[in-house]
C-alpha cells in the first residue's frame, strides 16, 4: 500500500508540472500528445505477454486480494492493531511489568488472560480475514478464455492473467481485467456493458472498438496478431481513458469507448476479444475502492471515556495507597529504632526501604497500577466485538425482514452499528426506490384530450382512506391487501381501459392520433430490447424505469418494439389500412438526449415512408410552450389532465411530434454537428440551442402519467417510527407536488398539518432570473430564502411549539441557500420544530450536506436511507446508512452499514433490533464495568488492611481468571440474548424506543450509578466477610481464618453476588442463560476443588483450600449466603422502588404484559401507549446529571 | 410472576416463509435464530417484591438465632498480658525490657473461668496491629524449601532471610524468622493442665507442605534473632506450632491456635497460667492476648454474623410489610384504565 501511495504521489507532482507547461496550448485531443511521457507510462504489448521487454516492464499480476492480512503480515498487524487500544495497551504494560519483583502477583497469571483476550480477537479477526479469502480465491479462481498462440484460446484462472494477453470474454461474464476492446459478434465490434457494480446504473452502456480491429473476429486471426498499446498510468477515474494503439506501425488513438472495465459485465453480446491493458490493483475498479470511512457507534465512543475514568480511578487509588505505603514504610525505621522489625527494614531492597520511603512509594505506585488492573474489565472489547457478531447474525436471520420475492434478507455489512439503531432521532430518506418501488407503472394517459386508463393509485386511495378515516377507523392492513391484489399482470404496466386495449382503439375517434401516440412511445427513447431466445419473449433493458414503462406500455397497446442497431430500430404494428400487423423499420437519425436542464428528450426518425419525422416527450413546463399554433387542439383538456394526474401523485410527460422537411432537417444536421465539434466552452450550449431550434411548432398528442408505486407498507412503518418519536426527512429530487402528493400518500402528512413551503418560484425572483443577472439573482433568492423561514418560525411560535402540528417543504434551490454557513442554523430550527420535514428537487450533494447538519446541528443520531448511487453521500455521511438492496444497482447497498431489501423493513430493525441492541450493549458495557469494580474494590479494601503493601486478597489465579472464566459468559449471553419486551410488544409500544433516542439507559448519570453500586457492593462484602470471619475460630476443630480462607469466601461472595445482579439484570431467561449463570457459579466451585488438588508447586496457598477448610465448615456457607443476600438487597430495594413508583416505559409494559397474562381480559390496548408516554415523558424531564 | 413466552405465541403477520426455512434442521434452531426460545420473564411485580422480603425474613431470622446461639455457646476467656507481664520500673520502655535477654520474661497471669467450660479449650495467642500480610512479609518464604528442604536452593524469595554465614538458612524467609515465641504453662489450682499440642494444623499443611525429611539448619544464627528457635532434630512436619505460624493471617489483628485443653473448666476454677514473655510486639506498639475458648459447630464466638442475621432479617419483614401497606393503599400507581378503548393513532 505504502508503496502504492508513494507511487500515486509522483505522478501528481509531475502531472502538475506538465499542465504547467502544455495548460495554455488547447488542442483537439490534448491528452493524446502526453502518452509516452510520465504519468502516461503504459506500454502493452498485446498477445506477446512473454516477451522479455513485456517483462522488464513488471506490471503487477490480476490477483485482487481484498483481505486486510497476509500470511505474513497477520500477526504482526493484528497484534498492533491490538495494542493500539489503550485497554489492551495498559494490560501489556501491566504483563511485562508482571516479570519484575514489583508483581505482586505471578508474571504467568497477568499474562494468560492478556493472551487469552488477544487470540480470541485474532482468531475472530482470522476468521472474518478468511471468508474474504475465500471470496478472493473464489473470484481469482475464475475462468476466461485466453489466447495461448496460434489460435487456441484456453480457459485460464484470471489470477494469472498479464498484461497484454488477448482475452475471450462470452456473454454474460464479467470482464477479469481493464481491456481494450478489440472486436466483438457485431460486425462493428459494438458490445453492451452492464457497470451496475461501478456506478450503480442499471442500464446497458455501449462500447465499440476501433475499426482497424473490428476484423479480428476470429479465434485463428489472433495467432499472429501484435500490438502495441501505450496509454495512461493506472487511476481512479473510471471515466476517463487516454492511449494509442499502434497497428502495423500506425497509431490509432484509443478512448474510454474502447475501454471494457473490470467489474463490469459482458451483456447482450455473444463474445469479445479484448487486449488486457490493466491487471488486478491497477484496475480502475480497485484503484477506485477506498476504504469506507469507518464508523463507530456513539455508545462506544463514550466507553472510551468511561475506560479514561476508570483509568483515573486507578490512578488516583494507586496514588492514594502510595502515600499511606510511603508514610508507613518510613516510621517502620527511625533513628535506627525499627518499628515493624519482623519486615526486617533495615534490611530491605529498595522496593521496601524506609531510608529511601519515596522512592519505594513509586515503585509502589507501579505495584498499584498492578494490582488494581481488575478494574479495567480486560474482557470487554473482545466481548463486545463477539456479541455483536452475533446481533448481527440476529438481524440477518430475522425472518420478518426476510423478502421472500427477491429472496433477500436483511444484511448487516458492518456489526459495529447494531446499538446506534436504537437511538436514531432522524430518519433522511430518499424516495424513489426506498419509499416507492421505483418499478414505474403505466397506470393513465390523456390522447387527444380524452382520458384513459381505470386504475387507482395509492395516493387516491389514501385521499379517499382520509376522508373516510374520520367515519370509521379502519384497519391499515386492508389497505395493503387492496394494493397487493390490484397487482398487474405485466410489471410495469397497470392500465385498465377496454376502450383501448386489445385493439380496439382502431374504432376510437382518434385513432390516428393514438396510433401516433403510442408509435412515438415506441420510437423515442433510449432503451435496448432483449429477445429471450426460448420463448420469444422480449424484456427492456432501460435507463429509467420511466422508459422501461413506456415501451411495455407501447408494447401491451400492440407497438412491439423489438430491435434496436446502431441506426435503426424496428416495431411490430398494426397497420391502419390494413388491420394487420407488420413490422417497421424507423431510421433513427438524431437523439436529442434528456437532461434535466432541458427537461425533455426527443428523436428524429425517418419512416419506411421516407418521412422524417421528431418525436418528443417532455416535462409539461417545457413542452406547452413549443406547441405549434394548430397543434394546441387538445391544450386545455391535457393540461387539466396532467393536472389531475399530479394530484394523484402520477409523475406526468407531453408527448408531441412534428414533421419535418428534408431543407430544414439537413440544415439542422448542419448545425449540430457543427456545434458537436465546436472546441470552445459553450459548446453545451451550442448544441442546446440548435435543438431548440427545431424542438419547435410541436404537435400535441397527449400525455403519460406513471405511477411510482409506495412499497408494501411503507405508511404504516412511517406511521410506527413517528409514533416512536423518530423524526422523518424525506429528500428527494422529484417535484414539489410529486413530493407532497407522496407525503400524503406515505401518512408523512396529514391534512390537519401546517405546510410550511419554502421557495423561489415567486414572482419577483422569476422576473430575476429572465433578466440574467446571477449576482442579483443571488442576492434576492437569500433574502426570499431568509424571510420565509423567519416566517415559518413565527407560525411555529404561535401555535406554541407544537411539532406535531407543522410540516416543512423546500425545494433544492431554496436549500441551496439555506444550507449556507450564515442560515444553517436557523433553517435546522425550524426544520426540528416541524414534524416531517421534505426537501424537494435536491442533487446528491445536498442530501448529504443535509445530512451532516442534521447530525452535526442537532447532535442527534442519524439514519440515512436510500437505495440509489445518488444516495452514497448521504449513506456515508449519516451515523448509520441503510442500503435498500433493490433495483437501482448494488452502489447503495455497498457503501451502507446495513442492508434491506424494504423499506417497511426498517420498523422491525429500529424498532425491534435497535432497540434490543441498545438496550444490551448498554446494559452490558454497565455490568462490566460493575463487575469489575466489584470485585477490584475489594482488592484494594483488603490492600488498605496490609498497610498498602499491595498484597491481593485473592490467590494469583483467581485473580486472572475473574474476568475471562468466573464472569465473562453471562455477560456476554446478556448482550447477545436479552429482551426486555418480546418484539411484539416493541412494535406496539413505538414509544419504548425513546429510551435509546434519550439515551436513558447510557447516561451518565446510570453509568456512574451502575459504579457506584460495584463500589457500594465491593465494600458490603469487604466488610461483612471480614467482621464475619475475624480472628474468631472459623470450625469446629478450632482453626483460625488464615489470609487464604477469607480470600476464598470473599471471592466466592463476588462470584455470586456478580451472578445474582446479572439474574437481576436479566429480564429473558431462557435455558442458555440459566446454564451460563448458574455454570459460572458451578465453575468457581469445581475450579477451586481441582485447583486445591494440584500439587502445592501450582496451586500454592489454594492448595486443599475448599476440599479441606472451607466446605466443611459451616461458616463458610452461613456466611456466603448472608454476605450475598445481604449485598444484593440495596439493589433489590431500589429497582422494587423503581419499578412501583419511578417504572421506565419498559418497566411499564412489563408490568402491563404481566396482568394482562393474569387477568387474561383481552384489555390490552393501544391506549395503554399513554401510561407509556407519560411515564416516558415524565423521565426525559426529569434533569440529567 | 413467572410467566413462559415462547412456541406458543402467535407469530405476528409472518407469512408462510418456507424457501427461507427449507434451511432449518429443527424447531429449536429457528426458534434461537428468531430469537424467541421459549423463557421466563421475571417481572418484579409488587406481589413477587413482597414475597420475596417475606422469604428472605423468615430464612434469615431462624438462621440468625442459631447462629447466635452457637456464638453464644462457644466460652471465651480473654487476657491481655503484654503490658501486665512488665514489671512496673519498666513500664516506661517496654522495649529495653523486651530486648535484654538478661532478664527474665517470666510471667504469671490468672484466668477465672465464670461458665462451665467444655473440652476441648482451644488456647490461642492473639496479635495485634502485626502485619502479618505484608507483601513483603508474605511472599518472604520458599514453599518447596519446605517442602523439599536443602534439595531446593532457589530460594531468593526468602530474602532477606535466606542464608546466614554463608550458608543457607532452612527454613528460610521472614515468616519463620519472625516466629512467635512466647510460652505457655496452664494449672488449675496447682494440678497441671495437661495440654494438647498436637493436631492444630491443618492436616494438608502437615503432610503435604511441610516435609517429613526437612529439619532446621542454621537456623536463628544470624546476628539478629527474631523469634522462636526450632528443634533441628525435629522435622518441619511435625513442629506444628511452626506450622501454624507459617500460615499467614489475613488482616493484622490475628489468632493462631496454641494447644487444646482436654478437661472440662468448672465455673469458678482459676486457671495460672505461667508464660514466657519473649515476643516483642512493643516495638509496633502490638498487643498480646492470651484466649482460652470452647467452640460450638460454628467455631468461635462471634455474634456478629448472628445478629446481622436477626437485623437483615426483620427489617426485610419491615420491608415487605411496608411494601403491602403501600399496594394495598394504592394498587396501582402507573396508569389508570379510563382511556382504555380511546386509541391514538387517529
Amino acid at each position: 500500500m505504502a508503496a502504492g501511495s508513494g507511487r500515486k504521489r509522483r505522478r501528481k507532482l509531475q502531472l502538475s508540472k506538465l499542465f504547467t507547461l502544455t495548460g495554455a496550448k488547447a488542442c483537439f485531443k490534448p491528452d493524446h500528445s502526453r502518452i509516452g511521457r510520465s504519468g502516461f507510462s503504459r506500454v502493452v504489448f498485446c498477445n506477446e505477454p512473454d516477451s522479455p521487454e513485456a517483462n522488464s516492464r513488471n506490471y503487477c499480476d490480476n490477483y485482487v486480494r481484498t483481505t486486510k492480512y497476509t500470511l505474513t503480515s497477520f500477526f504482526p498487524k493484528s497484534l498492533f492493531e491490538q495494542f493500539r487500544r489503550v485497554a489492551n495497551f495498559y494490560f501489556l504494560v501491566v504483563g511485562i511489568l508482571s516479570f519484575t519483583p514489583l508483581a505482586p502477583y505471578t508474571a504467568v497469571s497477568a499474562i494468560v488472560p492478556l493472551t487469552f483476550v488477544i487470540l480470541a480477537t485474532m482468531v475472530k479477526e482470522g476468521v472474518e480475514d478468511w471468508r474474504r479469502k475465500q471470496q478472493d480465491i473464489e473470484v481469482n479462481n475464475r475462468k476466461v478464455g485466453v489466447h495461448r498462440g496460434n489460435g487456441n484460446f484456453d480457459p485460464t484462472e484470471w489470477k494469472s492473467l498479464r498484461v497484454g494477453d488477448i482475452l475471450k470474454v462470452e456473454k454474460n461474464e464479467f470482464f477479469p481485467a481493464d481491456l481494450v476492446l478489440l472486436s466483438s459478434s457485431y460486425e462493428d465490434a459494438v458490445c453492451y456493458v452492464e457497470t451496475m457494480n461501478l456506478d450503480g446504473e442499471t442500464n446497458l452502456k455501449l462500447k465499440q472498438g476501433l475499426e482497424v480491429t473490428l476484423s479480428f473476429r476470429e479465434e485463428l486471426n489472433f495467432s499472429d496478431f501484435e500490438a502495441f498499446i501505450k496509454c495512461e498510468d493506472p487511476n481512479a477515474n473510471l471515466y476517463s481513458f487516454v492511449g494509442t494503439i499502434e497497428l502495423n506501425g500506425v497509431k490509432y488513438p484509443l478512448s474510454p469507448q474502447q475501454l471494457l472495465l473490470r467489474g463490469s459485465k459482458l451483456r447482450n453480446t455473444d463474445y469479445i476479444y479484448g487486449a488486457v491493458v490493466f491487471t488486478g490493483p491497477d484496475t480502475k475498479v480497485v484503484q477506485n475502492s477506498t476504504a469506507p470511512p469507518s464508523k463507530r457507534s456513539m455508545i462506544e465512543r463514550k466507553m472510551d471515556r468511561i475506560i479514561y475514568l476508570m483509568f483515573l480511578v486507578v490512578v488516583s487509588l494507586a496514588f492514594f495507597g502510595s502515600v499511606l505505603f510511603g508514610i508507613s514504610t518510613r516510621d517502620d525505621l527511625q533513628n535506627g529504632v525499627m518499628k515493624r522489625w519482623y519486615l526486617k527494614p533495615d534490611d530491605s531492597r529498595i522496593f521496601f526501604d524506609p531510608k529511601r520511603a519515596p522512592i519505594a512509594a513509586i515503585y509502589h505506585f507501579l505495584s498499584a497500577l498492578m494490582l488494581n488492573s481488575s478494574f479495567i474489565p480486560i474482557s470487554l472489547y473482545v466481548s463486545i466485538e463477539i456479541v455483536k457478531v452475533l446481533q448481527s447474525f440476529f438481524i440477518n436471520q430475522d425472518i420478518h425482514m426476510y423478502y421472500e420475492e427477491a429472496d433477500k434478507p436483511a444484511h448487516a455489512r458492518t456489526s459495529n452499528l447494531n446499538e446506534e439503531l436504537g437511538q436514531v432521532g432522524t430518519i433522511l430518506s430518499d424516495k424513489t426506490g426506498t419509499l416507492t418501488c421505483n418499478s414505474m407503472e403505466f397506470i393513465k394517459c390523456s390522447i387527444a384530450g380524452t382520458a384513459y386508463g381505470r386504475a387507482v393509485t395509492e395516493v387516491e386511495m389514501a385521499i379517499g382512506m382520509r376522508k373516510v378515516s374520520a367515519l370509521v377507523n379502519q384497519s391499515n392492513g386492508s389497505r395493503t391487501e387492496d394494493a397487493v391484489a390490484a397487482e398487474p399482470a405485466v410489471k410495469g404496466f397497470n392500465f385498465r381501459d377496454e376502450r383501448i386495449m386489445d385493439g380496439n382503439w382502431v374504432s376510437e375517434t382518434h385513432a390516428d392520433v393514438i396510433q401516433k401516440f403510442f408509435r412515438l412511445l415506441a420510437v423515442c427513447h433510449t432503451v435496448i430490447p432483449e429477445v429471450d431466445e426460448d420463448t420469444g419473449k422480449i424484456s427492456y433493458e432501460a435507463e429509467s424505469p420511466d422508459e422501461a414503462a413506456f415501451v411495455i406500455a407501447a408494447r401491451e397497446l400492440g407497438f412491439e418494439f423489438f430491435t434496436r442497431t446502431q441506426t435503426t430500430l424496428s416495431v411490430r404494428e398494426l397497420d391502419l389500412m390494413t388491420g394487420e400487423r407488420v413490422e417497421r423499420l424507423y431510421k433513427v437519425l438524431n437523439v436529442l438526449e434528456f437532461s434535466s436542464s432541458r427537461k425533455r428528450m426527443s428523436v428524429i426518425v425517418q419512416d419506411q415512408d421516407g418521412k422524417l419525422l421528431l418525436l418528443s416527450k417532455g416535462a409539461d413546463s417545457v413542452m406547452f410552450e413549443r406547441l405549434s399554433e394548430n397543434g394546441k387542439k387538445y391544450e386545455e383538456a391535457t393540461r387539466d389532465h396532467v393536472n389531475e394526474y399530479a394530484d394523484a401523485g402520477l409523475r406526468t410527460l407531453i408527448l408531441a411530434y412534428r414533421e419535418l422537411d428534408e431543407n430544414e432537417y439537413e440544415v439542422f444536421t448542419e448545425r449540430i454537428s457543427e456545434a458537436k465539434n465546436s472546441v470552445s466552452a459553450d459548446r453545451e450550449a451550442l448544441i442546446d440551442e440548435v435543438t431548440e431550434k427545431i424542438e419547435k411548432d410541436l404537435v400535441l398528442l397527449g400525455a403519460t402519467a406513471v405511477e411510482d408505486k409506495l412499497q408494501n407498507g411503507v405508511p404504516d412503518c412511517i406511521d410506527k417510527l413517528a409514533q416512536a418519536g423518530i423524526k422523518i426527512w424525506v429528500l428527494t429530487g422529484d417535484k414539489m407536488e410529486t413530493a407532497i402528493n407522496i407525503g400524503f400518500a406515505c401518512s408523512l402528512l396529514r391534512r390537519d398539518m401546517k405546510q410550511i413551503i419554502i421557495n423561489l418560484e415567486t414572482p419577483e425572483i422569476q422576473q430575476l432570473e429572465k433578466s440574467g443577472e446571477k449576482y442579483a439573482i443571488a442576492e434576492a433568492s437569500k433574502e426570499n430564502v431568509m424571510r420565509q423561514i423567519t416566517n415559518g418560525k413565527v407560525q411555529l411560535k404561535v401555535y406554541g411549539g407544537n411539532s406535531e402540528a407543522f410540516a416543512l417543504i423546500i425545494d433544492g434551490k431554496s436549500l441551496t441557500y439555506a444550507l449556507e454557513d450564515d442560515m444553517k442554523d436557523i433553517f435546522l430550527d425550524l426544520a426540528i420544530g416541524c414534524a416531517s420535514v421534505i426537501c424537494c428537487r435536491s442533487s446528491p450533494k445536498q442530501k448529504a450536506l443535509v445530512t451532516r447538519l442534521v447530525k452535526i446541528g442537532s447532535g442527534q443520531t442519524t439514519l440515512a436511507i436510500g437505495d440509489g448511487a445518488n444516495d452514497v453521500g448521504m449513506l456515508q455521511e449519516a451515523d448509520i446508512g441503510v442500503g435498500i438492496s433493490g433495483v437501482e444497482g448494488m452502489q447503495a447497498v455497498m457503501s451502507s452499514d446495513i442492508a434491506i431489501a424494504q423499506f417497511r423493513y426498517l420498523e422491525r430493525l429500529l424498532l425491534v433490533h435497535g432497540h434490543w441492541c441498545y438496550r444490551r450493549i448498554s446494559k452490558m458495557i454497565c455490568y462490566f464495568f460493575y463487575k469489575n469494580i466489584t470485585f477490584g474494590f475489594t482488592l484494594f479494601l483488603y490492600e488498605a488492611y496490609t498497610s498498602f503493601s499491595t498484597t491481593p486478597a485473592y490467590n494469583d489465579w483467581y485473580l486472572s481468571l475473574y474476568s475471562v472464566l468466573f464472569s465473562s459468559l453471562p455477560v456476554i449471553c446478556l448482550g447477545i440474548f436479552d429482551q426486555d419486551v418480546s418484539a411484539h410488544f416493541c412494535l406496539k409500544f413505538p414509544v419504548l424506543y425513546q429510551e435509546g433516542v434519550q439515551n436513558l439507559l447510557f447516561s451518565w448519570r446510570r453509568i456512574l450509578s451502575w459504579m457506584f453500586h460495584g463500589f457500594c457492593s465491593a465494600i458490603i462484602i469487604f466488610f461483612l466477610c471480614k467482621t464475619s470471619l475475624e480472628s474468631q475460630a472459623f470450625n469446629q476443630d478450632g482453626k483460625t481464618a488464615g489470609r487464604e480462607i477469607l480470600g476464598g469466601t470473599m471471592y466466592t461472595c463476588v462470584v455470586w453476588v456478580v451472578s445474582l445482579q446479572m439474574v437481576l439484570t436479566i429480564s429473558y431467561f431462557t435455558l442458555i442463560q440459566h446454564v451460563v449463570v448458574w455454570g459460572s457459579v458451578v465453575i468457581w466451585y469445581f475450579f477451586l476443588v481441582v485447583y486445591g488438588s494440584l500439587p502445592i508447586r501450582v496451586s500454592t496457598d489454594a492448595y486443599m483450600v475448599f476440599l479441606e477448610a472451607l466446605a466443611p465448615a459451616p461458616s463458610y456457607w452461613i456466611t456466603t449466603l448472608f454476605v450475598v443476600l445481604s449485598t444484593m438487597m440495596p439493589f433489590f430495594i431500589f429497582s422494587a422502588i423503581q419499578m412501583r413508583f419511578f417504572p421506565m416505559s419498559h418497566g411499564t409494559i412489563k408490568l402491563l404484559r404481566y396482568e394482562d397474562q393474569c387477568s387474561n381480559s383481552g384489555n390490552f390496548e393501544m391506549g395503554r401507549q399513554k401510561s407509556v408516554r407519560r411515564t416516558l415523558v415524565m423521565r426525559s424531564h426529569q434533569p440529567e446529571s | 410472576m413467572m410467566e413462559v413466552e415462547g412456541s406458543s405465541t402467535p407469530m405476528n403477520r409472518a407469512p408462510d416463509h418456507s424457501s427461507f426455512l427449507r434451511s432449518r434442521r429443527s424447531k429449536a434452531l429457528y426458534q434461537f435464530k428468531q430469537q424467541k426460545l421459549p423463557a421466563c420473564k421475571p417481572v418484579l411485580t409488587p406481589t413477587s417484591v413482597i414475597t420475596v422480603f417475606l422469604l428472605m425474613g423468615f430464612v434469615f431470622i431462624p438462621i440468625g438465632f442459631v447462629t447466635l446461639r452457637a456464638s453464644r455457646d462457644a466460652i471465651e476467656i480473654v487476657e491481655r498480658y503484654d503490658v501486665e507481664c512488665i514489671p512496673e520500673e519498666y513500664r516506661n520502655n517496654k522495649l529495653s525490657y523486651i530486648t535484654d535477654s538478661s532478664i527474665s520474661k517470666n510471667c504469671t497471669r490468672y484466668l477465672k473461668v465464670r461458665k462451665h467450660m467444655k473440652a476441648p479449650i482451644f488456647i490461642y495467642y492473639q496479635l495485634d496491629n502485626y502485619y502479618q500480610n505484608h507483601r513483603r512479609y508474605v511472599k518472604s518464604r520458599s514453599d518447596q524449601q519446605l517442602l523439599h528442604g536443602l534439595e531446593y536452593s532457589h530460594t531468593s524469595s526468602c530474602e532477606p532471610e535466606e542464608s546466614s554465614n554463608g550458608l543457607p538458612i532452612v527454613p528460610c524467609g521472614l515468616i519463620a524468622w519472625s516466629m512467635f515465641n512466647d510460652t505457655f504453662t496452664f494449672a488449675r489450682e496447682s494440678m497441671k493442665l495437661k495440654v494438647n499440642r498436637n493436631n492444630i494444623s491443618w492436616k494438608s499443611d502437615r503432610d503435604h507442605k511441610f516435609g517429613k525429611n526437612v529439619y532446621p539448619l542454621n537456623f536463628q544464627n544470624g546476628t539478629l534473632i527474631g523469634g522462636a528457635k526450632l528443634d533441628p532434630k525435629i522435622p518441619l512436619s511435625d513442629q506444628e506450632d511452626f506450622i501454624v505460624w507459617m500460615r499467614a493471617a489475613a488482616l493484622l489483628s490475628f489468632r493462631k491456635l496454641y494447644g487444646r485443653i482436654e478437661e472440662d473448666l468448672e465455673p469458678g476454677n482459676v486457671v495460672v497460667v505461667n508464660l514466657m514473655n519473649n515476643y516483642n510486639t512493643y516495638s509496633f506498639s502490638g498487643q498480646k492476648k492470651l484466649i482460652l475458648s470452647t467452640s460450638s459447630w460454628l467455631g468461635g464466638r462471634n455474634d456478629f454474623l448472628g445478629i446481622t442475621y436477626l437485623v437483615v432479617g426483620s427489617s426485610s419483614i419491615i420491608i415487605s410489610i411496608i411494601f403491602m401497606l403501600l399496594h394495598l393503599k394504592n394498587p396501582r400507581p402507573y396508569g389508570d384504565n379510563s382511556w382504555n378503548k380511546k386509541s391514538l393513532s387517529s
